[in-house]
């Protein structure tokens, strides 16, 4: 080992301090994004919400529900989690000029590295797996209209990304010659390292170091391409899943600003024409765009990785209606993408979200019920239906006269309010 | 004109001095529609055979504002939910049980919000409470050997997670019960929640209430048991409409429990 620090040392440096400092760039504004939508106010539950990431975000457990993907979908988030202890090895060894700094441990170090080689190996077959059903099978909700051009490639991309990953590291370990020499963890890529092992020692030490560079370049990239992907969700699937809902599904939020008019409405001593205290804006009611929608129906658009599980349940997706409660999640998300782009040129509803997805939802949760992560789309396509009625007077004519009934005798039919007793004597 | 049932408002009871257990609220399916008519005056009956003591609100009550809120139109919701909570309070109610999901749904999560607060129940759980202590005999009649799959409403099930009252009751009537693929969490809507009932559906290539019932005849059941009016009609329609009516009958587990104790 020559003076520290050398020339690769310094090299590393920057390019690891980049990779760092635009992910963070990148991390703070996709929070100002999402801080762009409403507040919602202390949260409460917490020892319930904890329990969710726990079980729904540690421990996949709607995941899982679906079995075959479900558990594929565990080997490779625990492949990936497991052998990422190996960028702190990386990362030290790149700084300080060391070489697998972690071999100090002792005979455990063979077993983790081991361990790791077995898991990469897992991780690539399961991602070779995920690659056949999306491009080869052609599983349905996978070639849904909204996952054409940009999604599908992006998809893709992740699945390329991790099986190179998976396989510079083999072959950083296969052509590690000190390492394949002590024997000692090198359980799958021994096998390589005996095919190469008659090469010369100066071009199995090149192929090392190309391998160790592209790994960690290529880890740091993956990192910085989070933001610009749906495989966001790895980092927001946790908070997500602690935001969650935490009431019965059914249960739908009651507006604060309508119950405050609606007293005003019933109560005999409000004066009708009192004027509004000075300053005060009208509050919008429900969302035409994601400012109006809250943080944390927007974190939902952020963390969604389309895989489309809600849609495959949607009733109204499986009877041919253009409504997709994952096109939703993604509309959602672009637009607060694009916002600081197209400000108030466009809009969430009509620019993104048709009326005719909105008004086909039957609020059955069934999307809700679906998501691994807690992400809950019916909400969005509420708030979006109360714009058009509160705002806009636009509900279809079907459901005015719907509407005018109840107002004005207590059912959705017209029939007399006085007659709701006439079953007992008939 | 069959013989005129003995159901008390809560005004006469009020009147007399009396607070009767529990309130049913019927809902507006329940009091109008002629169909859901038949499931109210069926679960009325087995009140009254299992000793409950019950009143109405009758013409006092209203629409709870579901269709409203599920349209969007939360004002109108809130409006209901007002008027209703105001009469409800009025009357001291502590216990509601009702026939349709919708109803408990709101009366259950969006009520307490605003005012209203009561123990809320789903006719399902309140029979099966019933059964399990004695008070209501569930045995199976005609139905004994026959065989029923049921179609989970959503606002029961997915939306407040009831999956076993309904299905216990329907046990105790000694039926084969048969599941359909997509039941209990991961169960078809019928296509009228949302206030879908009201309108008619989108653009698409199928109805709903079509695909449901095609999965329903599939599983070769002579009944489809739901706990919903409006699921009931969904499926009734659905039914007719694959020509099955004969072989195969939509009836609410209440009405299936009233009929085979020949109520």
């Amino acid at each position: 080992m020559g003076a520290w620090p050398s020339l690769s040392n310094v090299i590393f440096a920057l390019i690891f301090g980049a990779g760092v400092g635009y992910f963070t760039f990148n991390m703070r504004r996709l929070v100002a994004l999402i801080k762009k939508g409403r507040p919602v106010g202390p949260v409460a539950h917490k020892k319930e919400r904890w329990r969710n990431v726990l079980y729904i975000a540690l421990g996949q457990s709607k995941l899982v529900k679906r079995p075959v993907s479900g558990l594929m979908h565990v080997l490779v988030y625990l492949g990936f989690v497991i052998i990422n202890i190996e960028v702190l090895e990386i990362v030290i060894d790149g700084l300080f000029g060391t070489h697998r700094i972690f071999q100090f441990i002792g005979p455990a170090y063979g077993v983790l590295i081991g361990l790791f080689e077995v898991l990469a190996v897992l991780v690539f077959f399961a991602v070779v797996i995920f690659w056949l059903r999306r491009n080869a099978l052609k599983l349905k909700r996978f070639w849904s209209p909204e996952m054409s051009g940009w999604p599908k490639k992006d998809a893709n991309l992740i699945l390329y990304f991790e099986m190179v990953l998976m396989g510079l590291f083999l072959m950083m370990n296969a052509s590690d010659l000190s390492f394949q020499q002590l024997n000692q963890g090198n359980w799958i890529s021994g096998s390589i390292y005996s095919m190469i092992q008659d090469w010369p020692q100066a071009q199995l030490h090149l192929i090392e170091r190309i391998c160790w560079w592209t790994h960690i370049v290529g880890i740091l990239g993956f990192l910085n391409y989070l933001y610009f992907s749906k495989h966001l969700h790895i980092l927001l699937a946790f908070p997500n899943v602690y935001y969650g809902r935490v009431t019965p599904a059914g249960q739908f939020e009651n507006l604060d600003s309508v119950t405050e008019q609606v007293k005003l409405m019933m109560d005999p001593a409000a004066d009708p024409y009192a004027a509004q205290p000075e300053g005060t804006v009208p509050e919008k009611f429900g969302a035409s765009d994601v400012t109006d929608l809250t943080q944390v129906q927007l974190l939902n658009a952020m963390t969604c990785t389309e895989c489309g599980r809600c849609t495959s349940e949607c009733p109204a997706n499986q009877t041919g209606k253009l409504l997709s409660p994952r096109k939703i999640m993604m509309d959602t998300r672009d637009r607060l993408m694009a916002l600081p782009k197209e400000g108030e040129s466009k809009q969430l509803l009509d620019d993104y979200i048709s009326r005719d997805e909105l008004w086909a939802c039957t609020t059955c949760n069934a999307c809700v019920e679906a998501c691994p992560v807690s992400i809950d789309p019916v909400s969005i396509i509420m708030a979006m239906r109360q714009y058009l009625v509160m705002e806009q007077s636009a509900a279809p004519s079907e459901l005015n006269v719907t509407m005018s009934n109840i107002e004005n005798n207590a059912a959705p039919w017209p029939f007399n309010q006085q007659d709701r007793g006439n079953w007992i004597n008939e | 004109m069959e013989k005129a049932l003995n159901v008390p408002t809560m005004a006469e009871c009020q009147a007399q001095g009396k607070l009767p257990e529990v309130l049913f609220w019927v809902g507006c399916a329940g009091s109008f529609d002629d169909r859901a008519k038949k499931i109210t005056k069926a679960f009325a009956k087995l009140l009254q055979a299992s000793g409950v003591s019950f009143a109405v609100l009758g013409a006092e009550e209203g629409c709870t504002g579901d269709p409203a809120k599920r349209s969007g139109n939360e004002f109108l919701f809130q409006m209901q939910a007002m008027m209703n909570i105001e009469v409800l309070n009025g009357y001291g109610v502590g216990q509601i049980v009702t026939t349709c999901p919708h109803c408990f749904n709101t009366l259950k999560n969006e009520y307490p919000g605003l005012g209203g607060s009561y123990q809320v129940m789903h006719h399902t759980q309140f029979l099966k409470n019933l059964m399990d202590s004695g008070r209501l005999k569930v045995s199976g009649g005609s139905f004994r050997g026959k065989k029923i799959t049921y179609h989970d409403p959503c606002y029961l099930g997915r939306a407040n997670g009831e999956y076993e009252a309904p299905r216990a009751l329907l046990s105790a009537l000694e039926s084969e019960l048969i599941e359909m693929k997509r039941c209990k969490t991961r169960g078809l809507c019928c296509g009228a929640g949302g206030a879908q009932m009201f309108k008619e559906p989108e653009k698409g290539n199928k109805d709903i209430n079509i695909e449901r019932s095609e999965e329903a005849i599939e599983t070769g059941a002579s009944f489809v048991a739901t706990g919903c009016p409006f699921c009931n009609t969904m499926m009734t329609d659905g039914v007719t409409a694959k020509g099955a009516e004969s072989k195969v009958a939509v009836m609410d587990v209440a009405e299936l429990i009233a009929k085979a104790a020949d109520l």
